[in-house]
């Protein structure tokens, strides 16, 4: 994750209009060719690059050795050969990307996204395309398109929208994982991705927080909740014995209202009565070796997860909230870093955070008092990795439904946007697959224009004043974004974050005093 | 001679097209899928797996989410041709076949659908501004191919008969390695050189979207990657 910045706190002047969006949310916008062109995030440093095992900086044969790649990666990878092949440009996915919907640019279309590199395949590996390049689009391999690539590439969120719309499911999200891998390959990668990969492999977790530090702020957080609630709720730290290994983005640590839903898991675990730690190694949920395409650097932070849980000797793995996180862990951990014969065959490996605190509502052992986010109107945003790329619960579609069933026991006034900007046919908010850097916030505000239309909808028709989100990338993003939409930055919430506001700990005085109490503490320590 | 021609140019097409598409059907085989990667909701069992190919296959299922427009113009097309492909396996047996003498009359006016589809999907082309912008030249001629094909032959069954009976024979004689006369009426020289054309053509263009939709990972995963471990040869490698 990256840190936030202060734009937030930047004058109300220097903002966009401050109206809302309002509109179809999937409103086909006019062409602006090559409006995006020079949105190009920062290239990553040769030691970015070298700590991950690819050259610096670009090599002198680049040409040559992409083109190998092109071919070693459709060797290696199904998806990435079919999908060269098999489309047929007719056209259904050309209106379902949120940046080509929020930009205009008509190479942020699914397929003409696709093109950019499958125009070069042709070129290299196909009859059509060596003979009669002109006839199938086939082009060589230039620093031009070169340059395009890492533009466009650098312009998919990875959210997979367009896969659920393509009559033989091609999934753009494979073929910019294929291309940013080819481009690491020859030296040019991006500094966001490969930088926080580093810092993963070095310390444990995305932001570089060290031991004593992580170890300080959950100090601090138990505090908080205990001048909140008067209950002491412990957050462990590595310790040794404990039967469930929480993994949870780093945000959660640190960033508003990532933080908020740490609590509430605290609060979930706490009222179950289960052990429960963090690791220090393993202080990270997220995996942008995802985003990069690269399967050996995913597979090395996913080992981390493994090692920890052996070396604390945990029974169970549970992940926070975070979208390509829960992807890498649902569809991908039992295959980079398994088997799991050491943990407790009787759950699921892993299990996300939302499954064990739906199973303890059905229980019962959580008290709930929804009256306490009556102050609430709320939507959800179904996160892309989650929606379309993983699973919750034992049934397909379970992702969609836990969350909301929680959303629902924890909050009296629950509203879903459209439904063909939710679910499987979720917006993505704009800042994921490793965008969520600041030097390319015009896309991102772009991208997020979607969201924020479907929003101001049921802001419009029930009087929604907050959104909640199950993604650290996507918690993040919109705080960024949303007040460049008139929507205040505190208008997205995490989850967890309502879980703990309507949950009555044991021995916590009920209803209204608590928060007073709290509040006193503060401010008797302000003085 | 012209005969000839024509046998020689159906038994390469013939080759052609098998091998090629064994060639490419083996390679999508053969090529691992390292990760899971089906589109969720996904189906969590193998039966499951087969019924969501099955409704993309024979109702193209995300197409109709997708495009109304697309979908029916796509499905006219496809299901049009379907029936007329069936209908011309008269002109391969002997005697044909009760179902295929069934569906002769829906055979002859599918061909109707057959072209409506094609011009619909091909008004697109040039009408829709996103699909204009994606679409390359290979990618009309593609629909040029196949309108030709619809037009020459309903040319013949509509305006200029042929002797089909002629063409017939010619067509058995071809699957027992003989060279009958055919038949020398434009149209249907027209019609056969487009069709060798197109088989010729399908091994190395996009019409391997036929095979490759039952190939893609997106769809024809089954969801259970925490109850069974997935792993690709190449990625066990990096376990030893």
């Amino acid at each position: 994750m990256a840190p936030l910045d202060d734009s937030a706190k930047k004058k109300p002047a220097e903002m966009m209009d401050v109206r809302g969006p309002d509109g179809d949310p999937l409103e086909i916008p006019k062409f602006a060719c090559e409006s995006m062109r020079e949105s190009e995030p920062y290239p990553a440093y040769p030691e970015h690059n070298l700590k991950l095992g690819f050259p610096g900086e670009l090599i002198d044969n680049w040409q040559e050795v992409a083109i190998a790649k092109i071919g070693e990666l459709a060797k290696k990878n199904r998806a990435f050969q079919v999908y060269l092949d098999a489309c047929v440009k007719c056209g259904a996915c050309t209106d379902k990307c949120h940046y080509f919907l929020g930009s205009g640019d008509p190479k942020n279309m699914p397929v003409a996204r696709q093109d950019l590199l499958r125009s070069v395949y042709r070129r290299y590996y196909t009859f059509a395309g060596k003979y009669f390049p002109w006839l199938v689009g086939a082009r060589d391999l230039t620093k031009e398109v070169l340059d395009e690539w890492y533009a466009y590439y650098h312009q998919c969120s990875q959210c997979r929208r367009c896969s659920v719309f393509c009559p033989y499911g091609i999934d753009t999200a494979e073929i910019s994982m294929a291309a940013r891998e080819i481009m690491d390959s020859i030296g040019i990668g991006q500094k966001y991705c490969n930088e926080i990969i580093g810092k993963v492999k070095d310390v444990g977790n995305n932001l570089g927080l060290q031991e004593k530090a992580l170890a300080a702020t959950l100090e601090g957080l138990e505090e908080d909740i205990e001048d909140d609630t008067g209950v002491s709720v412990r957050i462990p730290l590595d310790e040794k014995g404990a039967d469930i290994l929480l993994v949870t983005p780093s945000a959660d640590f640190f960033a508003e209202p990532h933080i908020e839903g740490l609590i509430g898991y605290a609060k979930v675990f706490h009222q179950a009565g289960v052990s429960w730690t963090l690791s220090s190694y393993a202080s990270e949920a997220a995996n942008f070796g995802l985003f990069i395409g690269s399967y050996e650097n995913m597979r090395d932070v996913s080992l981390r997860i493994r090692k920890a849980a052996e070396d604390l000797g945990v029974k169970r793995i549970i992940f926070g909230e975070c979208g390509h996180a829960w992807r890498v862990a649902y569809s991908f951990l039992n295959t980079l870093a398994g088997p799991f014969d050491f943990l407790d065959q009787n759950y699921p490996i892993p299990q996300h955070i939302l499954e064990f605190t739906w199973n303890e509502i059905q229980k019962g052992t959580l008290k709930l008092d929804k009256s306490r986010n009556d102050h609430i109107r709320l939507t959800y945003h179904d996160s892309c990795n989650v929606a379309r790329a993983s699973r919750m619960g034992d049934k397909p579609g379970g992702q969609f439904e836990i969350p909301r069933n929680v959303l629902k026991a924890v909050c009296n006034h629950y509203y879903d946007m459209d439904r063909d900007t939710i679910m499987e046919s979720t917006v993505c908010c704009g800042g994921g697959g490793g965008l969520l850097t600041d030097e390319i916030m015009d896309l991102r505000v772009k991208g997020a224009g979607p969201r924020m239309k479907a929003l101001k909808q049921v802001t419009d028709d029930f009087g929604v004043t907050h959104m909640a989100a199950i993604c650290a990338i996507c918690k993040t993003q919109f705080s960024k974004v949303m007040p460049k939409y008139g929507y205040g930055m505190d208008s997205i919430l995490s989850v967890h974050q309502l879980v703990s506001n309507a949950i009555i700990l044991d021995g916590q005085e009920d209803g209204e005093d608590a928060a007073p109490q709290g509040d006193a503490a503060a401010a008797e320590a302000n003085q | 001679m012209l005969s000839t021609l024509y046998a020689v140019l159906f038994y390469v097409a013939t080759i052609l097209l098998v091998t090629g598409l064994a060639v490419k059907i083996r390679q999508y085989a053969r090529t691992p899928a390292p990760l899971k990667i089906p589109t969720t909701p996904a189906p969590t069992t193998r039966s499951g797996v087969f019924w969501r190919i099955f409704r993309e296959v024979v109702f193209f299922e995300s197409l109709f989410k997708s495009n109304k427009w697309i979908w029916l113009f796509g499905y006219m097309f496809h299901g049009a041709m379907l029936l007329v492909l069936l209908r011309h396996l008269r002109y391969f047996t002997q005697p044909v076949w009760w179902w295929v003498e069934l569906i002769q009359p829906f055979g002859i006016y599918a061909s109707f659908a057959m072209a409506l589809g094609l011009l619909g999907l091909w008004a697109r082309r040039f009408l829709v501004e996103r699909i204009r912008y994606i679409s390359n030249p290979s990618d009309h001629l593609m629909l040029v191919l196949l309108l030709g094909i619809v037009l020459s032959g309903m040319n013949m069954k509509f305006l200029t008969p042929t002797d089909i009976i002629s063409v017939k024979v010619f067509f058995l004689g071809l699957l027992r390695f003989q060279i009958n006369e055919l038949p020398d009426t434009p149209a249907l020289l027209v019609h056969l050189g487009l069709v060798a054309t197109l088989m010729i053509i399908f091994p190395i263009s996009k019409l391997l979207h036929a095979p490759g939709v039952f190939f893609s990972p997106t769809r024809n995963q089954v969801d259970n990657p925490r109850e069974k471990r997935h792993l690709a040869p190449w990625a066990a490698e990096l376990e030893k």
